[in-house]
């Protein structure tokens, strides 16, 4: 049997605001448990929340961002279920009208193409906090510091058809998100997490099957991973004759498997009703015009730039593009050494970012920084150096730091440029080997080509790597006749 | 000096006839020896109040003295007090010492008002007799075999004992006006968002709202100024200005249209209680009011829709209560269900236990659109009722409770016609509006008041109204036999 696969998203951020959605206490991540915790994330008795106005612009600019109506009169809900770590017994959050509507964003997949996924709706709601059942000696210890932090939950249509698509679909969500500057889309400090719905159809069947969710997943690569062993095993049991029941599962990386948490019969009534203590979230025109024109280029309209003005190739634009740290990165480059920005997206997405990768790091962390990147590739690109050695510039400057003109002028890595000095050498090489010069004067013009590349090779061993390459042709080519 | 007004008392301290802690030291003396009858306060403040008392005694020969700086009042246990136990008169928070205070304590006290200590209540502000507390039942001082109405039972019967020259009070479907009725003394009830809700334990949000308990209009108003008022901390507090409600009391009444609901007279009126609310009418028609017949046609939706609203609210508020961080936690729990339901089991009467499950059926799902937005769209249809009665009428007026006191333990295992209770003031809270209820008469020798309902944010012609037939009558001023 031939099956297709369907998969939606739901993707939680947590808005990076300076204070909590419904309270003053500050937002940071790592502080001592429950030292960020106020009255109200404490749920004490009387408490009351007031809406955090910034949470509430970053949702709008999520919402333009996907080109999405803003709802201009949302409103907040108490979903209710006891857990220790929800302080007041319900989560507020928003239901039935939540601050975004429909709206879409185009993700980029391996092969180049792009696809438009929707999205069905954003929301505001409250996180949660977290429950310690280490170091408790049976019992378990709350840290309400989580308790109230904005979360944004963007949910997705189910327009996804493979585990590339999700994972092509998160990383856009994540772009955006930066881009905006609404979250630092940290997975690995949770401020960016997703749940995956999957099902499986019989390919041209109309009628969606019955999904299972996966919840939690942190990171682009497990989202893959969960999403094809969810694959594998729903095609097993459809394979088998055995109908799948909704259920909410968690991927266990290790065995890389899915397993069931809690199926549908067993799941909580939320009983959602709307919050009385909160009024109705009026979203004015004037706000979502202001809001607009303070939106920073994104990432489509970057791309379309890049192209346009920096003659880069849509492949470049799109690496370069797809994170908003990398394209400030990139056109600093740019800016930095008056280079074509051809050599400077090599640079960038080349030898930056494969060093990068191998090293385990991202952007943010990069040892290199823009300026210094900058400052090597003007050299690369006023002659002052090949691109040999800049790469053994590069180098350096990621071990140990300083500036590619420092480097170049300790250790005497200027290009020789100086057509007697070249001339000088040349002849010494010419003049060391007979035997070669004889063959290569004795040689057909093709065989010639081949046999120069020796004397290119001793004229840079013997200027250590300096004088000008095609420098070095021009003159070979003058004298071996 | 027990007798006197906060308008009288505040008035011999500005004249130096008296001292703070002398009046706090009274009160505090009186309630030591007459409270054990009446049971209307959980905790008493002594050392606070007496150490408030001195401040204020200080602050006035500073010369830094407001209209209530010394006057000492008491507060419903349902506003957290820093320092002190907040219990609801729950078993459930019978260890709770809040960490803050209500904005409502907050103001008072910058206002320079002694705290003499935290009254009494149905649990969670749910009932209609004060039988429901867990540190028993209010008596009324007017014959201590009856009931002082509830939720604010403790405020109503301690100022109607002199006790407390004042109190505060909350009302959610009439807990502040129908033991005011039912004890004697005056009990507004302002607009919803008038009065901040912060630091007020919630049982129905949308419903709650703090207002003083008085013996007169005129102490209400000076309350008020003290209490109203925008909150940052209230989303639903109303940011419009406050007036000063003392300002307009003595205008005179001519021309003033009073409607009178054909609803509020109907079947389930008491006899002798309706006599005394029409010899109350007949009044205000001396004083130049014209009388206007008027219809609010979904009131008896109200009962029905308030008991659907209110416990789905309430159901929620109250998850909080869980054992985890604060208040009441079962022993030796086995795990954390095993917390979860004895915590609340043992934690909550019974009252509070049949609310929440009414609530949590209500806002199940498949049952939310039949129950819980059916019943948002009869709160819709009261308040057109009284939009409409309000472009005829200036002030609508009617009994605040069916009945007078009732007898201790009478409607205990009724609760439908403790509900009933309700019935004129509940379609105030579902509107969202402003009513007081002022003492009218007696009957059976229990007092009876007379409801004034307002249009919105209309308090300060309510406390007019009212003080105006204050000046008229002295059923305010009369003090049971037993507390005089």
């Amino acid at each position: 049997m031939s099956w297709e696969v369907v998969i939606g998203l739901e993707v939680h951020v947590q808005l990076a605001t300076q204070s909590k959605i419904f309270s003053g206490s500050s937002t940071e991540f790592g502080a001592e448990p429950n030292t960020q915790a106020s009255l109200i994330d404490l749920g004490m008795p009387g408490v009351l929340p007031v809406l955090n106005a910034d949470a509430v612009e970053k949702a709008v600019k999520f919402g333009l961002g996907i080109d999405a109506q803003i709802t201009p009169k949302s409103v907040f809900a108490r979903k209710n279920y006891f857990y220790p770590d929800l302080p007041k017994g319900y989560q507020i959050s928003q239901f039935e009208l939540p601050i975004v509507g429909m709206g879409h964003i185009e993700i980029t997949l391996e092969d180049g193409s792009t696809k438009r996924i929707g999205v069905t709706r954003a929301h505001l709601e409250e996180d949660a906090g977290k429950s310690l059942h280490e170091d408790f000696h049976g019992m378990s210890g709350i840290d309400l510091n989580r308790a109230g932090t904005p979360l944004l939950e963007i949910v997705s249509e189910p327009d996804m058809r493979s585990a590339k698509e999700a994972v092509a679909y998160a990383k856009a969500i994540h772009s955006l998100i930066r881009y905006l500057g609404i979250s630092d889309g940290d997975m690995s400090q949770g401020s960016m997490r997703c749940d995956c719905n999957v099902s499986l159809r019989q390919k041209g069947e109309e009628k969606f099957g019955t999904r299972r969710e996966i919840k939690n997943v942190n990171s682009f690569k497990n989202v893959e991973k969960a999403i094809n062993a969810e694959i594998e095993w729903q095609m097993d049991e459809l394979e088998s004759g055995r109908e799948i029941q909704q259920a909410t599962v968690l991927y266990d990386v290790n065995k890389d498997k899915t397993f069931a948490m809690r199926s549908k019969e067993e799941a909580n009534d939320y009983r959602y009703f709307p919050d009385p203590d909160l009024l109705p979230l009026e979203v004015t025109e004037a706000v979502i015009n202001r809001v607009r024109q303070d939106l920073p280029e994104l990432p489509t309209q970057k791309i379309e730039r890049f192209m346009a003005e920096l003659e880069l190739s849509d492949y470049d634009a799109r690496v370069l593009a797809a994170d908003r740290v990398l394209a400030d990165y990139f056109e600093t480059v740019v800016k930095e050494s008056g280079a074509k920005p051809k050599l400077c997206a090599n640079w960038v997405s080349v030898e930056l970012l494969g060093a990068l990768n191998k090293n385990d790091l991202d952007i943010d962390t990069s040892p290199v920084s823009a300026e210094q990147l900058g400052g090597l590739v003007k050299r690369i690109a006023d002659n002052t150096i090949s691109g040999k050695i800049a790469k053994q510039i590069f180098e350096e400057l990621w071990n140990n730091g300083g500036t590619a003109d420092q480097i170049i002028e300790a250790k005497g890595l200027k290009q020789e440029t100086d057509t007697g000095a070249i001339e000088a050498i040349v002849d010494q090489v010419i003049a060391d080997s007979a035997d070669q010069v004889a063959q290569y004067l004795a040689a057909d013009d093709n065989k010639r080509k081949k046999l120069i590349g020796y004397f290119v090779g001793q004229t840079m061993k013997l200027s250590k790597g300096k004088a000008n390459p095609q420098m070095v042709n021009q003159i070979l080519a003058k004298k071996l006749v | 000096m027990h007798t006197k007004t906060l308008k009288a008392l505040s008035n011999a301290l500005a004249a130096g006839e008296v001292s703070s802690q002398e009046l706090t030291r009274h009160f505090l003396d009186r309630i030591k020896q007459l409270d054990p009858g009446v049971n209307s306060f959980i905790t008493v403040t002594e050392e606070q109040a007496l150490a408030q008392a001195k401040a204020a005694d200080e602050q006035r020969v500073a010369g830094n003295a407001t209209a209530l700086t010394g006057v000492p009042i008491a507060h419903k246990d349902i506003f957290c007090t820093r320092g002190v136990k907040t219990s609801c008169a729950s078993k459930m928070l019978d260890n709770f010492i809040a960490p803050y205070n209500a904005t409502v304590v907050e103001k008072m006290n910058d206002a320079g008002i002694v705290t003499l200590g935290k009254t009494n209540m149905d649990e969670f502000a749910m009932g209609s007799s004060n039988e429901t507390s867990f540190y028993g039942p209010v008596k009324n001082p007017w014959n201590t075999d009856c009931v002082p109405g509830g939720s604010s039972g403790g405020s109503a019967a301690a100022v109607a004992a002199r006790l407390a020259p004042a109190a505060t009070g909350t009302d959610t479907g009439g807990s502040i006006r129908q033991p005011a009725s039912l004890c004697g003394i005056t009990g507004l009830k302002p607009t919803y968002g008038r009065v901040s809700r912060w630091g007020m334990i919630a049982f129905a949000s949308s419903l709650d709202q703090a207002g003083p308990m008085t013996q007169t209009a005129e102490d209400a108003a000076l309350l008020m100024n003290a209490m109203a008022g925008f909150d940052p901390k209230d989303s639903t507090s109303t940011d419009i200005e406050v007036p000063d409600y003392t300002a307009d009391l003595n205008k005179p009444l001519d021309g003033l249209r009073i409607g009178l609901p054909k609803e509020f007279f109907e079947d389930g009126l008491d006899a002798g209680v309706g006599q005394v609310v029409q010899e109350a009418i007949a009044l205000y028609e001396k004083l130049g009011a014209t009388l206007v017949d008027i219809e609010l046609p979904n009131t008896h939706l109200s009962i029905p829709a308030y008991y659907v609203v209110a416990p789905a609210e309430a159901s929620s508020n109250l998850s909080r209560f869980d054992g985890v961080r604060f208040g009441y936690r079962c022993k030796d729990p086995l795990d954390l269900e095993d917390l979860y339901k004895r915590s609340r089991g043992e934690g909550f009467g019974e009252e509070v236990k049949r609310r929440i499950m009414i609530g949590t059926y209500a806002l199940s799902a498949g049952y939310y659109d039949a129950y819980y937005l059916k019943a948002q769209k009869v709160r819709r249809l009261i308040k057109n009722d009284f939009d409409e009665a309000f472009k005829n009428v200036d002030v609508i007026m009617g009994p605040t409770s069916p009945n007078a006191g009732f007898k201790l333990g009478e409607k205990a295992s009724d609760p439908v016609s403790m509900y009933l209770s309700d019935i004129y003031t509940i379609s105030v809270n579902m509107a969202g509006l402003p009513g007081i209820s002022i003492p009218a008469g007696l009957s059976n020798s229990l007092p009876v008041g007379l409801q004034i309902i307002g249009n919105y944010f209309d308090e300060a012609r309510l406390l007019n109204v009212a003080h105006r037939y204050q000046q008229e009558t002295d059923w305010h001023a009369q003090v049971p036999a037993a507390f005089v």
